[in-house]
């Protein structure tokens, strides 16, 4: 991290077209050769309601969301407030300035639309603005746009302003808008943009800006991609060509992407009437001979449960992917947390295999995906890809090169008719789809409609034939051999060696986290040792089966181990206790659970309170973050 | 050697086949309509050409699910209530199969439900077989959802206060594109129904009436039938939505008071099956998807190659 960074939020209504125009602006900043990195926040609303996006542009890498932010564009909530009639009907009209002041940092920037927003409703706002030495520059950027004749273009006049006031050249919006924006709204939108540009140039003093854009220079195309479409693409180069789902936030992402692209591929995507139809469809295709996948968020995923055991029993390969968000119930539709980490290693009944894997970054996400495909097929098993709402929608850059990888659309040990054919899978003329004796505890498999290959999947307990068996001995093979698997999958992940580390090797300290936290635990560790802090970390990506060999090894390394997530339970710490089994008094818990994930600043005070400044016997006990008013 | 030459095979097809040849015994009990249900498989299967191994016999769970274990297809004894989205997943990865669903009344019209109307609403081209005995057989004697109202059960001690479903008009609302009755007492016309619905190409729903002898003896799926097929008393035109309905709602009510009347109800040879209309918009393949596994020569498209300039 760098101090010449720029984190610019905007800030609106719920469909007022914050998404998009943040998306575009942090391309162009990608174009310009900067890092960038997204954070969004919405409401669980289809219009108006106080909605951001965050966009961190540095010349370094960034991996996470900044602390707070220095320039605010708060373009007003047009659903609050009926523009052509003047009417007032929601109480949030306000909310796209107000609700956002606390995060701003001293110094900064703000730009807020004066035909929308008025900020003499703000309580103290003057007093607050010259606390806090900050800039503001209000401006009629809904009567600009509509002069232009698109009142809808205020987002553009916003972004002008940007450019003007932060010194960044025009042409990479430029550009990107003609990529970007279709014939008929091109035009005008490059005039509000330029007349807005122009307009700040000529009424403020802008030479010196107060917040600037950095400069940075990229050594190869980079790509802006968010957790979900990284999940997708993965999947699509593992060859999945079927998708069956049920729209659910946050999931709906990966599933949308699926769909828009698989008919393309010559796959099959379908909408079906609930979450357990869609994961029977899934087992159903994949049973049949395609690379299939579902997925759904907390509450559709607990429908899954049932065909998630019937994939496990039929060892039939398929992949789930869930969105978390927080719980339970319904619980927060738009918020990110990881407090399903236990639904998915526990749900369903009976002593169950399965894989989990749960990536920390976007590059990981599609790393991943491709995995959870790979091990699902080669190991006849159902893999289950964990992330949360933060890691799908947030967008960041990575090289092109990164997705320059092969396809691989192989089935795993599925036989073909000649094979099938051959001894001994036709010993005493039936095929044994589910042998007890097989190295790796993977039996081959067969296709319906192949020759010599016809056999029973039941989700009864069966015999190798597939036929219902309740024989103890037939039990104890079967089982035996299903979750003989599970160690074949760990030998394989270590081979992987999926976890990421960062901070010296021989740091004092260490913090563990999985999931979409990884990135800013990584920040932060990079503050702390710039503090004089020795401190490493180690982003844990395998759920199940675990990798306790690595874990142990970090752990035994340290003093003291600070576990941090997005749980009020601390599910992710009791999974390593269950694992390690000792060492216990050396983990202390960092949690979040209030709807938004952690700033890198959050973790370096809590680890400093937590691990350094505690009175050095930190054993067992848990810090809970305490979040600061108004976040 | 294609990779899927048990599909479309031309060739004699003996009815034993079907039959497992270490299997034990069936454990229905003696008596049980699901014997007719097997049979009239065995019989319509070889008829119509389909081999074992290019049908997959899809079940849920209750003593219908166990027909699995008796005849010997490519089969999937799936969960309770949801032979039907796996099998029409199955049907879209491989149109080629010949795909059967099978389960019983509580399996197909209760807890599965949802699935059937959507499955029907969806006009998969598949044969979908509900053995209706109107009780719980294997949990030892509940009420199900066709369970006559006044019904007295275990869990019903003091007589059913629901209506119990009306699965004839159910499906046919829903969109199926074949709906016919047939019942264990007649073994012949069972045969013949089971191999139209097979040989139509759609949804083709079965309300199989199918006696339970020891857990509802009551049942008046024991008398005679009428075919209304064959009775001048019943004319109507099964191709007209309107007339079918009516017929329907007629021998709805009368299976729990007058007589039994069995037949097709509704037939619609015009109707696209889902697979034609999905492959009519583009968002189906023509061939395939489970072959394209197996093509050596197919090149797989990448990510990297189709997409990501938009994200550049």
């Amino acid at each position: 991290m760098t101090d010449d960074e720029l984190i610019w939020r905007i800030s609106g209504g719920s469909g007022d077209g914050i998404a998009s125009t943040s998306q575009n602006f942090a391309k162009a900043l990608m174009r310009s050769g900067l890092n960038v990195f997204t954070h969004r926040h919405y409401p669980s609303r289809i219009r108006g309601g106080h909605t951001y996006t965050e966009v961190r542009a540095s010349a370094d890498p960034v991996e996470s969301r900044g602390d707070g932010y220095n320039f605010l564009l708060a373009l007003g909530d047009s659903f609050a407030r009926n523009p052509q009639e003047e009417a007032v009907y929601g109480n949030e009209e306000i909310k796209p300035l107000s609700e956002n002041l606390d995060e701003l940092r001293e110094g900064g920037v703000i730009v807020y639309d004066e035909g929308l927003l008025d900020a003499s409703e703000i309580p103290n706002f003057d007093e607050r603005v010259e606390e806090n030495d900050w800039h503001v520059f209000p401006l009629d950027l809904r009567g600009l746009a509509r002069d232009q004749g698109r009142e809808v273009m205020r987002n553009t006049a916003g972004v002008g302003a940007t450019c003007a006031l932060t010194g960044m050249d025009l042409d990479h919006v430029q550009d990107l808008m003609r990529d970007a924006m279709p014939e008929k709204i091109l035009e005008p939108n490059l005039e509000i943009l330029q007349i807005a540009y122009d307009q700040v140039r000529e009424e403020y003093d802008v030479d010196a800006p107060d917040v600037s854009v950095p400069t940075g220079e990229h050594d190869e195309t980079q790509l802006l991609m968010s957790g979900s479409d990284a999940i997708s693409y993965g999947a699509i180069d593992e060859g999945c060509r079927f998708i069956a789902g049920y729209p659910m936030t946050p999931w709906t992402e990966v599933f949308t992407i699926m769909t828009q692209n698989l008919p393309k591929l010559g796959g099959i995507s379908e909408q079906v009437e609930d979450e357990i139809a869609a994961a029977a469809l899934a087992v159903g295709a994949s049973h049949a001979g395609v690379k299939a996948m579902s997925g759904s968020s907390g509450g559709g995923f607990a429908l899954m449960s049932e065909p998630l055991g019937l994939a496990e029993m039929t060892e039939t390969p398929v992949v789930l992917v869930e969105a978390m968000r927080a719980g339970p119930s319904t619980g927060m539709p738009t918020k990110p947390e990881q407090s399903d980490l236990e639904h998915v290693l526990y749900t369903s009944q009976g002593d169950s295999q399965r894989v989990v894997l749960a990536p920390g970054t976007v590059e990981e996400a599609y790393e991943q995906s491709r995995l959870a495909f790979r091990l699902a097929y080669e190991y006849q098993i159902p893999s289950i890809l964990l992330y949360d709402q933060k890691l799908g929608g947030e967008m960041k850059n990575v090289p092109k090169s990164h997705f320059d990888r092969e396809p691989n659309p192989t089935l795993g040990k599925t036989l073909s008719e000649d094979a099938l054919a051959d001894e001994p899978h036709s010993a005493d003329g039936k095929f044994h789809r589910f042998q007890h004796d097989v190295e790796d505890g993977v039996s081959p498999r067969s296709i319906p409609g192949q020759k010599g290959g016809r056999f029973l999947a039941t989700g009864n307990e069966h015999d190798p034939t597939g036929h219902i068996a309740e024989s103890p001995d037939n039990r104890v093979a079967q089982i035996d051999r299903r979750t003989q698997k599970l160690e074949a999958i760990r030998d394989d992940l270590d081979e992987e060696d999926t976890g990421s580390y960062a901070g010296p090797e021989d740091a004092e300290y260490g913090i563990l986290t999985f999931g979409s936290q990884q990135g800013t635990v990584e920040e932060a560790v990079g503050r702390l040792n710039d503090a004089g802090i020795s401190v490493k970390s180690y982003g844990v990506s395998d759920m199940l089966p675990f990798p306790t060999e690595q874990v142990e090894a970090f752990v035994a390394s340290v003093d003291e181990v600070l576990v941090v997530e997005m749980t009020a339970s601390g599910q992710f710490r009791g999974l390593v206790q269950k694992n390690l089994g000792r060492y216990g008094e050396k983990l202390s818990s960092l949690l979040k659970y209030n709807g938004n994930p952690f700033e890198p600043a959050e973790i370096v005070d809590g680890f400093e309170a937590a691990v350094v400044e505690g009175d050095g016997d930190a054993s067992g006990h848990q810090t809970t973050f305490v979040p600061a008013a108004g976040d | 050697m294609s990779t899927f030459s048990a599909i479309g095979e031309e060739r004699e097809i003996d009815r034993d086949e079907y039959t497992p040849g270490v299997e034990p015994q069936p454990t229905w009990c003696p008596g049980c309509g699901d014997f007719s249900v097997l049979k009239a498989l065995k019989q319509a299967l070889p008829e119509v050409g389909r081999t074992p191994e290019e049908t997959l016999l899809c079940t849920g769970i209750g003593c219908s699910g166990k027909l699995n274990s008796y005849l010997d297809t490519y089969g999937f004894h799936t969960i309770h209530g949801r032979s039907l989205p796996v099998a029409r997943a199955a049907k879209l990865a491989n149109p080629d199969l010949e795909v059967i669903a099978a389960g019983g009344d509580g399996d197909g019209y209760g807890i599965g439900g949802n699935h059937f109307v959507h499955t029907a609403r969806e006009n998969h081209d598949m044969t979908y077989i509900v053995f209706n005995n109107e009780i719980f057989g294997l949990t030892k004697g509940q009420t199900s959802p066709t369970s006559p109202k006044g019904h007295k059960s275990k869990t019903q001690p003091s007589g059913s206060a629901k209506e119990p479903i009306k699965p004839l008009s159910m499906s046919l609302n829903a969109g199926a594109s074949y709906v016919a009755r047939t019942a264990a007492v007649n073994p012949n016309q069972a045969k013949e129904i089971i191999t139209e619905a097979i040989e139509h190409d759609g949804f083709a729903h079965v309300d199989f009436l199918t006696q339970c002898p020891t857990w509802n003896k009551d049942a008046r799926q024991y008398v005679p039938y009428i075919d209304v097929n064959e009775s001048d008393d019943y004319e109507f035109d099964k191709t007209d939505r309107v007339e079918a309905a009516e017929m329907m709602r007629e021998t709805e009510e009368s299976l729990y008071e007058g007589e039994v009347l069995t037949g097709r109800f509704y037939v619609d040879e015009e109707r696209p099956s889902y697979g034609a209309e999905k492959q009519a918009i583009g968002e189906m393949p023509d061939e395939p998807l489970a072959e394209r596994y197996w093509d050596d020569d197919y090149e797989w498209e990448r990510s990297h190659d189709m997409f990501l300039d938009k994200h550049a």
